[in-house]
């Protein structure tokens, strides 16, 4: 089987950007479908995706903190990419042992202390697990999905071939070889059908032997080629397999390093994994003796374009290889621009404009059975909601749109209207004053309950938490309303939820909450704030989203938005009002203001 | 290189920092010094009271062996034994003072092959230690293939190599547990050791494992250590580390250095220079002078890449003729590649070749993955600049072929520079075959 396949997804661990796009401009030109980087782990990045190309136009690639959360979100995505520097590539690989559910794990880093890549080399194999590298530039199969930089830039894989399957199959170590032998590959042959950079360092996870066994079973492959090195006893393996018959298929092989024999043991030629400890680790012990056991073994590195020539031409005399068709090839726009906006919920490129992918038309007229509040769960959360949720949004905006003239928004809207100013400055000067003290308390009524509940906290031990915190409990107390004097809007807003909502866990514990606050005092009631901010988060966790999600919509201020829009319905009244009534410009009168103005002092330093 | 050698010294050191750990049943007693002159010593020895009132053992302490065989073990001075600190200061500046003969091979006691002759640096000194043949053991650990194998033998010191028949091998899988290590160690304690030394010895080789393993030693072995009861003498070890691990010993080896192993010429101020830059980078920068006056300079990018050129040279030039053996990689920054270039221009350039012709400069390179070609050359063409009139003096031609990102920009830059100061110079692309701009060059 080959390593990859035209499916094949990846983790990538680390956010390396023009490694990332050099595969997504791969993906674009070989026609795959699906981007071969499904996530990225960045474990230090505060953003929730990275745009890259995708052709000339731009697609976003989720970022995640852990791979596990990576891992959960794209079950699929077998492949881990580790990007990791020398200091944390062991445990980086390590975790995704443990996690599971990876079939090649592939290492970047250089000089992973040796007993740690033993360890974690060992643990892969027992688990079936193929590791690449560490200190590897990566693998390929053409055609399919190539990891990170391997076969350099787009021109250079269009001009070795590596977009699209040949006949060889291609093990070396070193990554800058891998390259140069695929350019030589395609000039002397039809390019490769699989492709390996085992990795520099002494102890690898992959072997040759391993990569070529996998590439004897893989019917793509109709020869091999293996770029050794001095150093080592690895090759004997290949020619233990050859002369046992596991390995049918032709290889060709060099071991370079042959310098090294003039030399002593100072001079380290290559990688560290190059270093001869005896005669038969020497380069020209392991080419002399892949020579005898058939491998076909030119003189020189120099002379190997011939003895690709010759092999290839032997095997397409033989009809083993046949004429390949060359493949169409999406081409990548020489200039691209990066979309400095990015837009996930309407689209108005189209014949008609749409919501969420609803032509606009679908959902205005009552015969579509859209309503305000359905519009609102698909622009505002990308999801349509059912009847019972969409309802209660509804009911929301009906209950806060207005409270009369008096509180701050209203009169500061009235008030700049009578200035003289139009609805919307009116309008933008009534919003200004919803925050913290104005209308806020949805949000934190929504975030302090959900918090308490979520930590199991009696009532008693919230209000001591909240003592501690310093902030009043929001949500809870009205200026007049009390027990014996129920707000009938919470009222309403409470039996809706009771008789429509799954379940309202939520609201249940806020109301032992009110029992012991409102046994303290009177009017320490549940106010239409908190009742409002509850129930969303009741109708969320309904709805299916997870904790961490509602967080999410909490600390963007979704909640504050319902009051902000509902609220907006009466400021317009109030503006209208005054414009209706043309009411003259308001001067507020001084006997209303303490006046206690002293000279200012001089300050002398 | 990922394992290196450190001094007996060190060795010890390491191990008497971790003894508690390791060794809590034992006790030793790490009386060692390490001194470069006897003046040196002596001054100790106001410190290391020991060293006056104990008799001593001095010896070289510079990565090689055999330094019975090589008469260079003074625990004599009329009878084994009786050497004063006197004694053994005189004896350090003797062996300091001349160039001495070491030879790294014996049949028996006689020795085999050529010696190296160099100055003795570096001396360990410690108290000798009465103790009988059969108190004498033998310990070591490394990793072959892939696993680790521990090596005991009850016949330690000078003759455990014509020994070797009886020294027991056991071999460790990577993720051993440390009850499978023990109890494999229990299981094959050498025949030979004496019945009251058995348990004892056992305790000695599982922590003397357990040292090796979490230690990061690349290669550790005692030969002898002397065990009287629960007393233990390290007599003589050597040992290696595995300095990627580095980053994560640092506490536990402390100060340890790596010195170059007697004999060999010690590292020039340009290969420390480019040592120390490649620390602190990145990317890769590595630099060996073979011979500075040889005629050919290679300046190659890529760890295969530089290994296919130097045995390219040595096929068509041999190699009397190749200078220097290095490669950068990994995607060095401007300024990097410029150091880089400037000390090999540096070197190259000191003097004129001896039989008048001109010097090679190979600026070589395979097609690069995700190094900006461009970018690189730039650091090559600032060194150009700079060294450009040296170059002509000395006459150097430059031969370049390289691929990648950017290749052409950068192709395009470097034969621009050296066209506009004067120099010569041939440039090729990925249509030419790696490494035949060697045959190009050794052909003019």
């Amino acid at each position: 089987m080959s390593l990859f396949n035209k499916d094949t997804q990846a983790i990538f661990w680390n956010n390396n950007s023009s490694a990332i796009q050099r595969m997504l401009d791969y993906d674009y030109t070989i026609g795959r479908e699906k981007p071969s980087v499904a996530a990225i782990v960045a474990p230090t990045s505060a953003s929730k995706f990275e745009k890259f190309f995708w052709g000339g136009d731009e697609i976003m690639v989720p970022l995640f903190k852990t791979t596990q959360e990576a891992k959960e979100a794209f079950g699929n995505a077998d492949v881990l990419l580790n990007f990791a520097s020398f200091r944390t590539a062991y445990d980086v690989t390590m975790e995704a042992l443990e996690l599971g559910g990876f079939k090649t794990i592939m290492i970047t880093a250089e000089g992973i202390p040796e007993r740690l890549a033993r360890g974690m080399n060992e643990k892969a194999r027992e688990l079936g697990v193929t590791v690449i590298g560490p200190a590897t530039v990566g693998a390929i199969t053409p055609g399919a999905f190539k990891i990170a930089n391997i076969g350099g830039t787009i021109n250079n894989i269009i001009n070795s071939k590596l977009h699209r399957a040949g006949s060889c199959g291609l093990v070396t170590r070193s990554g800058g070889l891998f390259n140069e032998l695929s350019n030589i590959i395609s000039i002397n042959a039809d390019g490769i059908a699989e492709g390996v950079a085992i990795g520099g360092d002494r102890f690898v996870g992959s072997v040759f032997i391993d990569n070529l066994l996998r590439m004897q079973d893989n019917p793509q492959v109709k020869y091999m080629l293996l770029l050794g090195e001095v150093g080592g006893t690895e090759e004997y393996k290949v020619i233990e397999a050859v002369k046992s018959g596991k390995i049918t298929k032709p290889i060709i092989a060099w071991c370079i390093g042959t310098i090294a024999k003039y030399y002593d043991s100072g001079v380290q030629f290559g990688h560290a994994g190059a270093s001869a400890n005896a005669v038969r680790e020497t380069a020209e012990a392991k080419n002399q003796a892949m020579k005898e056991a058939g491998i076909y073994v030119p003189n020189s590195f120099n002379d190997l374009p011939d003895t690709i020539a010759d092999v290839y031409n032997k095997l397409k005399k033989e009809g083993v290889i046949r004429e390949i068709e060359e493949p169409k090839i999406n081409e990548i726009p020489k200039t691209r621009r990066n979309k400095n906006f990015v837009c996930t919920i309407s689209d108005d490129r189209g014949e008609e404009a749409t919501y969420c992918g609803y032509p606009i038309s679908s959902v205005a007229t009552p015969d579509t059975g859209f309503t305000i509040g359905d519009v609102m769960s698909i622009l505002w959360f990308k999801k349509r909601y059912p009847r019972w949720a969409v309802d209660f949004l509804e009911t929301v905006l009906k209950t806060v749109a207005d409270h009369g003239p008096a509180v701050s928004g209203a009169h500061n809207a009235k008030v700049t209207a009578r200035a003289g100013k139009d609805v919307i400055s009116s309008l933008i000067a009534g919003l200004l004053t919803i925050g913290p003290r104005f209308g806020g308390a949805i949000d934190g009524a929504a975030k302090y309950f959900k918090h308490a509940h979520f930590h199991d906290m009696t009532p008693a031990e919230f209000l001591a938490y909240m003592k501690r915190e310093g902030v009043p409990i929001p949500g809870i107390g009205h200026r007049i309303k009390s027990v014996r004097n129920p707000d009938l809007r919470v009222n309403g807003l409470k039996e809706l939820a009771k008789a429509t909502f799954p379940a309202t866990p939520l609201l249940d514990y806020a109301l032992t909450v009110e029992e012991l606050t409102t046994s303290k005092k009177d009017n320490l009631i549940l106010n239409v704030d908190g009742t409002i901010g509850i129930l969303m988060v009741d109708m969320w966790r309904a709805l299916g989203y997870s904790e961490e999600e509602i967080d999410v919509f909490i600390e963007a201020g979704a909640l504050n938005a319902f009051f902000i829009l509902g609220r907006s319905i009466g400021f317009i009244g109030h503006i209208l009002d005054e414009k209706r009534l043309a009411m003259p410009m308001y001067r507020h009168p001084w006997d209303d203001i303490l006046y206690d103005v002293h000279l200012a002092e001089d300050m002398k330093v | 290189m990922a394992q290196k050698a450190i001094r007996e010294y060190d060795a010890k050191s390491i191990l008497a920092k971790h003894w508690e750990k390791y060794f809590p049943d034992f006790t030793y007693s790490y009386e060692t010094v390490l001194v470069k002159s006897g003046d040196e010593l002596k001054k100790i020895s106001k410190k290391s009271g020991w060293l006056t009132s104990k008799s001593l053992v001095a010896k070289p302490d510079m990565l090689f062996g055999k330094r019975g065989k090589n008469n260079l073990v003074l625990f004599r001075d009329s009878k084994p034994g009786d050497v004063s600190l006197q004694k053994a200061a005189s004896w350090i500046d003797e062996k300091a003072d001349a160039k001495q003969k070491v030879y790294f091979d014996f049949d028996g006691d006689t020795p085999r092959g050529e010696p190296k002759e160099d100055f003795l640096t570096h001396f360990i000194v410690e108290p000798f230690t009465p103790h009988s043949q059969e108190e004498e053991y033998y310990i070591s650990a490394t990793c072959v293939g892939e696993d680790d194998v521990l090596y005991m033998s009850a016949e330690g010191g000078m003759e455990v190599e014509e020994n070797w028949d009886k020294v027991v091998e056991v071999t460790f899988h990577i993720n051993a547990t440390e009850e499978e290590i023990a109890s494999k160690i229990q299981a094959n304690i050498p025949k030979d050791v004496a019945v009251k030394d058995k348990e004892g010895f056992a305790k000695f080789a599982i922590g003397f494992f357990k040292a090796y393993r979490e230690l990061n030693f690349a290669y550790l072995e005692i030969n002898p250590f002397v065990m009287q009861g629960n007393k233990i003498e390290l007599l003589d070890m050597v040992a290696k580390l595995d300095d990627t691990a580095g980053f994560l010993m640092r506490e536990q080896w402390g100060n340890v250095e790596y010195p170059v192993a007697f004999g060999m010429e010690e590292k020039s101020p340009e290969v420390l220079a480019i040592e120390d830059a490649d620390s602190k980078s990145g990317a890769s920068l590595k630099l060996t002078v073979l011979k500075p006056d040889a005629r050919i300079w290679t300046m190659v990018a890529g760890g295969g890449a530089s290994v296919v050129y130097a045995d390219t040279i040595a096929d068509f030039a041999g190699i009397e003729d190749l200078a220097n053996y290095g490669e950068y990689s990994g995607g060095p920054t401007t300024d990097e590649t410029a150091f880089y270039a400037e000390t090999i221009l540096d070197l190259m350039t000191r003097k004129k070749d001896a039989k008048g012709r001109d010097k090679v400069l190979i600026i070589g390179g395979a097609i690069a993955n995700f190094t900006d070609v461009a970018k690189t050359f730039t650091g090559i063409i600032l060194a150009f600049e700079k060294y450009a009139k040296k170059m002509k003096e000395v006459g150097v031609r430059i031969y370049v072929r390289r691929g990648g990102p950017n290749y052409e920009k950068g192709l395009a830059d470097i034969k621009e520079a050296a066209d506009r100061l004067g120099l010569y110079i041939e440039v090729y692309g990925p249509e030419t075959h790696v490494t035949d701009i060697v045959r190009m060059a050794l052909e003019k």
